[in-house]
């Protein structure tokens, strides 16, 4: 598993929108600017593609940062 | 598991009619211009076509059905069998098939019934019509598949709204023994029936006292119980985790590779979903036409909706399709074969 920052900047690079280095770990990632039902789909696919890792709407619900998304992201491929 | 071989069975001609009507997404503004502009960034649609009180989903396949008996010249004697897979009917009964075979002048000798399926039934309805004609008894039928789903949306959700349009199809199947094999893989999960369901007016919960309450269930979305509800991680995590593998059998199953497929023609429900099961497959972009742009999702409509909007002219010569739907129920299934020379007619516009 990739660390934290290079985690952060993998995301950050799928909101075109956002400036370099808006996001940081402890970001929550429901303040992107604009956040949307359509950014949540954007970050499972993300897991998706990334890591092969199901992001439940559940897993969205119990998360606020964006090291919270990574760390359940590690769990789950722990797990597989 | 449903993997199937249906022989002797030629796809002839697709047609799909629209309403004229036109809903743009930019004029949406119960959300914001960014939200607007996101929504059609990432789900991709547009514009997209609403059909007024009079006209419905049935009314739109016949007009489509019409132009295929027109254009291939067919007796309407000998037409055995008309299918229409909806899950907008004119009543709830009886089935808006049998209406269609009397209006459209079809013998006393059709076999009519529908098929209750949304973004799957396009394919489901190929297998069942092809098992039918397969041997020959009967040998000419026409495929109908369509929806009108902006019936069911409400204007304050906007997780629904600006996500559907209106169309219908009709395809035309005739026995061939000289034609190539259909492969079809077709699955269920009936464990996702949450995901997009439209909880009352069934059976089930009737129309009650609180049926048409406008509820909200969060900032944006505002519906009642008669409204189509969905639930978005839910149906994109259903995608993104069958519709690839459901095509690998398939195509272990037929023997047909993945490069020699020309076309892939998905169900058209969210241009980011799709393309995330684009990539996943790995499949160049070039062989995954997209109508949802122009029309947003179509339900069963959307897979002739795309061959007629987006590959009119490319399959006159041989050609290997796939066709692959996925979505309420949920239901998904894939087909893959060979086509000769299917005649796509130009698109229908209806007021």
């Amino acid at each position: 598993m990739i660390s934290i920052e290079e985690f952060t900047q993998l995301l950050e690079k799928e909101f075109e929108e956002l400036p370099p280095n808006t996001l940081t770990p402890d970001t929550n990632y429901r303040d992107i600017p604009n956040w949307s039902s359509m950014h949540a789909l954007i970050i499972i696919a993300f897991a998706d593609a990334n890591f092969g890792v199901e992001l439940t709407a559940s897993d969205l619900r119990s998360t606020q940062t964006i090291r919270d998304l990574y760390n359940i992201i590690q769990s789950k491929i722990t797990n597989q | 598991m449903a993997l199937v071989q249906v022989n002797n069975i030629s796809l002839l001609s697709i047609s799909a009619a629209v309403p004229k009507n036109k809903v743009f997404t930019k004029d949406y503004d119960y959300i914001s211009e960014q939200e607007r502009d996101m929504f059609i960034k990432t789900v991709g649609i547009e514009e997209r076509r609403v059909a007024p009180p009079h006209l419905t989903a049935a009314d739109l396949c016949y007009h489509s059905a019409l132009q295929i008996i027109n254009t291939l010249q067919w007796d309407k004697n000998s037409i055995d069998a008309i299918i229409f897979v909806t899950q907008s009917p004119d009543y709830f009964l009886p089935a808006s098939s049998i209406i269609l075979q009397h209006k459209l002048g079809l013998s006393k000798n059709t076999i009519a019934f529908d098929i209750n399926l949304g973004c799957s039934g396009y394919v489901y309805g190929l297998y069942v019509l092809g098992s039918m004609l397969q041997n020959g008894q009967i040998k000419r039928a026409i495929l109908l598949a369509g929806d009108k789903s902006t019936l069911s949306t409400c204007y304050k959700d906007k997780s629904t709204y600006p996500l559907f349009g209106d169309a219908g199809s009709a395809t035309a199947l005739e026995y061939n023994p000289n034609a190539s094999p259909i492969f079809f893989n077709l699955q269920s999960d009936g464990s996702g029936e949450d995901a997009i369901k439209i909880p009352h007016g069934g059976s089930r919960y009737h129309i009650q006292p609180d049926t048409f309450d406008e509820v909200e269930i969060e900032p944006g979305i505002i519906r009642s119980k008669r409204h189509l509800q969905l639930l978005g991680a839910d149906i994109f995590n259903f995608a993104l985790r069958e519709v690839s593998p459901n095509i690998d059998k398939l195509l272990e199953f037929s023997g047909i590779s993945k490069d020699e497929i020309n076309f892939f023609i998905f169900h058209q429900a969210n241009y980011l979903m799709n393309e995330s099961v684009r990539k996943k497959m790995k499949v160049d972009k070039s062989k995954v036409p997209y109508s949802i742009h122009k029309f947003g999702n179509t339900s069963s409509a959307s897979i002739p909706l795309t061959i007629v909007t987006e590959l009119k002219d490319q399959l006159q010569s041989l050609q290997t399709l796939l066709f692959s739907g996925f979505g309420v129920g949920f239901s998904w299934a894939s087909c893959v074969f060979q086509s000769k020379n299917i005649q796509v007619l130009p698109l229908l516009e209806i007021e």
